[in-house]
């Protein structure tokens, strides 16, 4: 029998339901895979009761003929979800112990749909991070190496580095991410997988820990884009207790998809194109575009004037709702406290010193800098007008074009602590990421090529709001072209 | 227009400057942003949800109930009613606050200008309203149950607020009392809140400021959770005079937030202007702005009761009460609707005999056993049929108060009790003449005495017949048959 950890979500799910396995054997293949995975770091909570309990009921629905759409899919979950009864440490120390007692919409959705969990995944702190180094239960390394045989340890990339390299390195055929500035896009780049994020309100955020309330979004992280629009049709969904959920009917993404771009106008925005970006990148950029070309699409150059923006309004956007949304890990009702010698000023401060890292509390002070009384204008005001203006380039792009395409990172996978001490640095890496999150519109990233150390490259598709089917089919355009099988040897 | 009320310090006269907050919890089963209950006088911790307790992950979702509530308020206060608000986020760390802010409308508030008519003494005067907004109630802190440590209430966090602010237009201790009296009416009539000040449903911010005549407004001090008409006035004599004397000593007056303390009657600093928090005010990204379209607009004002200055122009002028019980009988709702009920049983043509009754003898014996209109054991339909039995002469007026204060003693029908206690008047002429008769044969002395000139003996004959008859007969009757008896022109 094959490997079955080598199979996607659509091949497990296909080959469950025509009997070549059960859903316990899939369970069983994965749950060996993580735990033979440790060495990576990606999970933080490993739950194989839980996936073999869905299991169990798969095989049971299988034989009663109630099949579900994910039965027998054992899927990795983001440690930013509620999981109900399972620690979700949202990658930070404050939150202790805490397993809440309930459960995420996206995630009861996936369960109700037939999924398993295989366990929580590692992720930065609060999901502020590009690399997985800012988690309190440490970096996760991704599965790929340079090819230059020196070994050094890379960043699956972040927020979401657990679920990249949970699926790169095949712990998991699916998993769930958040994106907020690019945190499921540049960690899919970085490790040669797909990932959306889908239209802001899409996923409901109702029991997923909040970092930037306007921008965060769930969506899949998986093998291709096939798989992404599988999951993605789980997680959707309009959900009266999230407000700004969207009231609209969930597409049949998977039947819809179509790698035919004739009559399509695919945008190529100038501003894209920034100095210090590898040549590397450009050139897989350059057949991103012959790609869609070939795939019967017309190739527009845009303009996104406002692009060189996004990056410092998103850094005062995200960390300014991130000091509020924080506030409430104070010690008093969940997770950790520390003791202080004094009254409760001296308990908050003792405790989320204690509790939050050096790139969370980084935020935490931007934020509420740029909200405080005689700043908010420069800051807060003015950013939130160049969004306005970010919203309305894209809303003037569309008019001439279907999608975009971008790449996804300006750079392919560091090393771990190659950019530690330098935020700014780091905070570049979402350059690219950032407009489409501030204008909610969807995005996804798919494999583009590898660079000349054999790393994965990643190729942005941009689409209208609500046009998930028009950036999946476009990724599935390009992945029909680009020949992307490369997979990391296992060395762990 | 400035009253004459008037701070006198050493070196002369100042103004008071006066503008109020109030805080109103707004009547709704469920929390602003959550489905838990309202309910007061839970056990602590019974009335929580995962919102209200800021758990991770967790979302507000607006309750349009609580909307819908503030804008009914805003027309009742003539007021723009804002057809695009949003809620912003107001953050600072306190154990009773779990999510680390509150949400409120600090931007676009649902409801803009608006205005109260107040009356003090003779003088009416009009008090401008500068917005009403929405916003979440804290929790409770209870600090005297374990030493060293405080315990925490959420029932109350997340319960939805109306603060309706003034603008400084009061210049009295009376006019700030009347107004919060006024707001307090209205909302009653519409609905939107109980008024409960003992619960704190209802408490004030009051805001001071003195100055000379002719000069610009002062620096103001704010004196925090005021929960009673009379302790806004006391705090606001106080304060005044605190800040008369800090000016007259040569002293500036210092930008603050105070708190009262009613058992010694004075303010004392809660923290300055220096020590106030920052706020960070921010759109809360996660609500949408409130839109308001033209359908939920008219529900809103079809559903509003006819208001209390309306209401006493129509007793006044419709139904011809005098002015001073139609103020009266409008003052609370809760009376207006008792009057209304009894209106309804006697008829309008009724309406100023059932005003007078209402005031004079419902009122007294209400004082008197310590009950409010609302549990008062006499029901408007037994006090119409009281005011019917004593107008078509089954009952004299004294009769008419013995059968109420058995009415207010068991509840009992007036018509029962007349029937059982046999306390029907009688305008048998018969009887009354030989009552009469008799009165006349056992006080030869006195009619002599009447009949020499002494015509203040009359009321004496009136009173031993009406005692002679056990205070059953006509009185009207009882007078011609007397005057006849003595040979009057009647």
């Amino acid at each position: 029998m094959t490997d079955l950890t080598s199979l996607g979500v659509a091949q497990l799910r296909d080959g469950f339901r025509g009997g070549d396995m059960s859903a316990r054997e899939i369970a069983d293949a994965f749950n060996a895979s993580v735990a033979a995975g440790r060495g990576l770091n990606a999970f933080v909570t490993e739950t194989p009761e839980n996936a073999l309990a869905a299991a169990d009921r798969a095989d049971r629905d299988r034989a009663s003929g109630a099949l579900k759409p994910l039965s027998g899919i054992p899927l990795g979950i983001k440690d930013l979800f509620a999981t109900e009864g399972v620690r979700a440490t949202a990658g930070s120390r404050i939150l202790g112990d805490f397993a809440p007692p309930y459960e995420s919409t996206v995630t009861a959705k996936l369960f109700a749909a037939g999924a398993g969990m295989l366990g929580k995944l590692n992720m930065d702190e609060f999901a502020m991070g590009s690399s997985n180094e800012t988690s309190a239960f440490g970096a996760v390394v991704s599965p790929w190496r340079r090819s230059d045989g020196g070994n050094m340890s890379l960043t699956p990339g972040g927020s979401s580095g657990g679920s990249a390299a949970a699926v790169a390195a095949r712990l998991a055929p699916g998993v769930t991410g958040t994106d907020t500035g690019g945190s499921i896009r540049q960690p899919a780049a970085f490790t040669g997988i797909s990932g959306i994020k889908p239209t802001y309100g899409r996923c409901s955020r109702w029991g997923v820990v909040a970092f930037a309330s306007s921008l965060d979004q769930a969506g899949p992280l998986a093998r291709d884009v096939r798989d992404c629009a599988i999951l993605l049709e789980a997680m959707s969904g309009y959900d009266p207790k999230d407000s700004t959920s969207l009231d609209a009917p969930v597409p049949a993404w998977e039947q819809g998809l179509s790698s035919d771009l004739k009559g399509k106008r695919v945008g190529v925005p100038r501003e894209y194109r920034i100095d210090g970006v590898p040549a590397e990148i450009d050139a897989m950029w350059e057949r991103g575009v012959q790609w869609l070309r070939d795939a019967g699409a017309e190739i527009v150059e845009i303009s996104l004037p406002h692009t060189k923006y996004a990056l410092p309004t998103y850094y005062i956007i995200a960390p300014a709702e991130a000091s509020s949304n924080l506030a409430r890990y104070d010690g008093v009702r969940y997770g950790a406290r520390v003791a202080a010698e004094g009254g409760l000023a001296e308990m908050y401060g003792a405790t989320r010193d204690a509790g939050f890292g050096a790139e969370v509390k980084r935020r935490i002070m931007i934020g509420t800098y740029v909200l405080s009384a005689g700043f908010y204008d420069a800051y807060f005001t003015k950013a939130q007008r160049v969004r306005a203006l970010i919203v309305r380039d894209f809303a003037r792009a569309f008019e001439a074009c279907d999608v975009i395409l971008t790449p996804t990172a300006p750079s392919a996978a560091f090393g771990i602590g190659e950019k530690t001490d330098d935020p700014i640095a780091m905070y570049l890496n979402d350059v690219f990421a950032v407009p489409a999150s501030l204008a909610g519109l969807p995005a996804m990233s798919v494999p583009g090529g590898v660079d000349g150390q054999g790393l994965p490259l990643g190729l942005q598709i941009i689409g209208r709001a609500m046009d998930e089917q028009g950036v999946l089919n476009a990724g599935l355009a390009i992945e029909e072209r680009s020949g992307f099988t490369t997979r990391p040897e296992a060395w762990w | 227009m400035v009253s004459a009320y008037r701070v006198t310090g050493a070196t002369g006269d100042f103004e008071v400057v006066i503008g109020l907050e109030v805080h109103a919890q707004v009547t709704s089963k469920a929390k602003l942003f959550s489905g838990a209950s309202t309910e007061f006088g839970a056990e602590p911790n019974s009335h929580v949800s995962l919102v209200d307790a800021a758990m991770p992950g967790m979302l507000p979702v607006l309750n349009g109930e609580c909307v819908r509530q503030a804008v009914r308020t805003g027309m009742a206060l003539e007021a723009r009613i804002n057809p695009w608000s949003r809620f912003d986020r107001k953050n600072y760390f306190y154990a009773d606050l779990p999510q680390g802010y509150q949400i409120s409308q600090l931007y676009f508030p649902v409801v803009g200008e608006g205005a109260i008519e107040i009356e003090v003494g003779e003088v009416t005067k009009t008090i401008g309203i500068e917005r009403l907004h929405l916003e979440q109630d804290a929790g409770k802190l209870i600090h005297d149950q374990l030493p060293g440590q405080s315990l925490v209430d959420l029932n109350r966090c997340g319960v939805a607020l109306m603060e309706i602010v003034s603008k400084p237009d009061m210049t009295s201790p009376e006019e700030a009392g009347a107004y919060v009296k006024k707001l307090r009416s209205i909302l009653r009539y519409v609905g939107s809140c109980d008024g409960n000040m003992e619960q704190g449903s209802m408490r004030a911010d009051v805001n001071v400021s003195v100055r000379r005549a002719g000069e610009p407004l002062g620096t103001r001090c704010e004196i925090k959770n005021v929960n009673s008409i009379r302790f806004v006035q006391a705090a606001i004599e106080y304060e005044a005079r605190r800040q008369v004397e800090i000016i007259e000593d040569g002293g500036a007056i210092v930008q603050e937030t105070r708190l009262f303390d009613p058992d010694r009657g004075e303010t004392r600093s809660l923290r300055s202007k220096e020590d106030a928090h920052d706020y960070r005010y921010f759109p809360d990204p996660d609500l949408l702005p409130v839109e308001l379209d033209e359908a939920f607009l008219a529900e809103c004002r079809t559903s509003l009761p006819e208001l209390p200055d309306a209401k006493r122009r129509r007793y006044e002028e419709g139904l011809g009460i005098p002015a001073y019980n139609a103020a009266v009988l409008t003052a609370e709702v809760e009376t207006s609707r008792w009057f209304e009920a009894m209106l309804s049983e006697t008829g309008d043509p009724q309406a100023k005999a059932a005003s007078n009754w209402i005031i004079g003898d419902l009122f007294g014996a209400l004082n008197r056993i310590g009950r409010s209109i609302e549990d008062s054991p006499v029901t408007p339909a037994q006090g119409a049929e009281l005011l019917r039995l004593i107008a078509d002469g089954t009952l004299s007026n004294t009769l008419g108060k013995q059968v109420f204060e058995i009415m207010v003693e068991t509840g009992e029908d007036p018509a029962a009790i007349v029937e059982a206690r046999g306390l029907k008047q009688t305008s048998d002429t018969g009887a009354i003449e030989a009552a009469i008769a008799d009165v006349m044969a056992s006080n030869a002395d006195m009619v002599a005495d009447y009949r020499g000139g002494k015509d203040k003996l009359f009321g004496f004959f009136v009173g031993q017949v009406m005692k002679a008859m056990a205070g059953k007969a006509n009185p009207g009757i009882v007078n011609d048959l007397l005057k006849k008896a003595f040979g009057d022109p009647v």
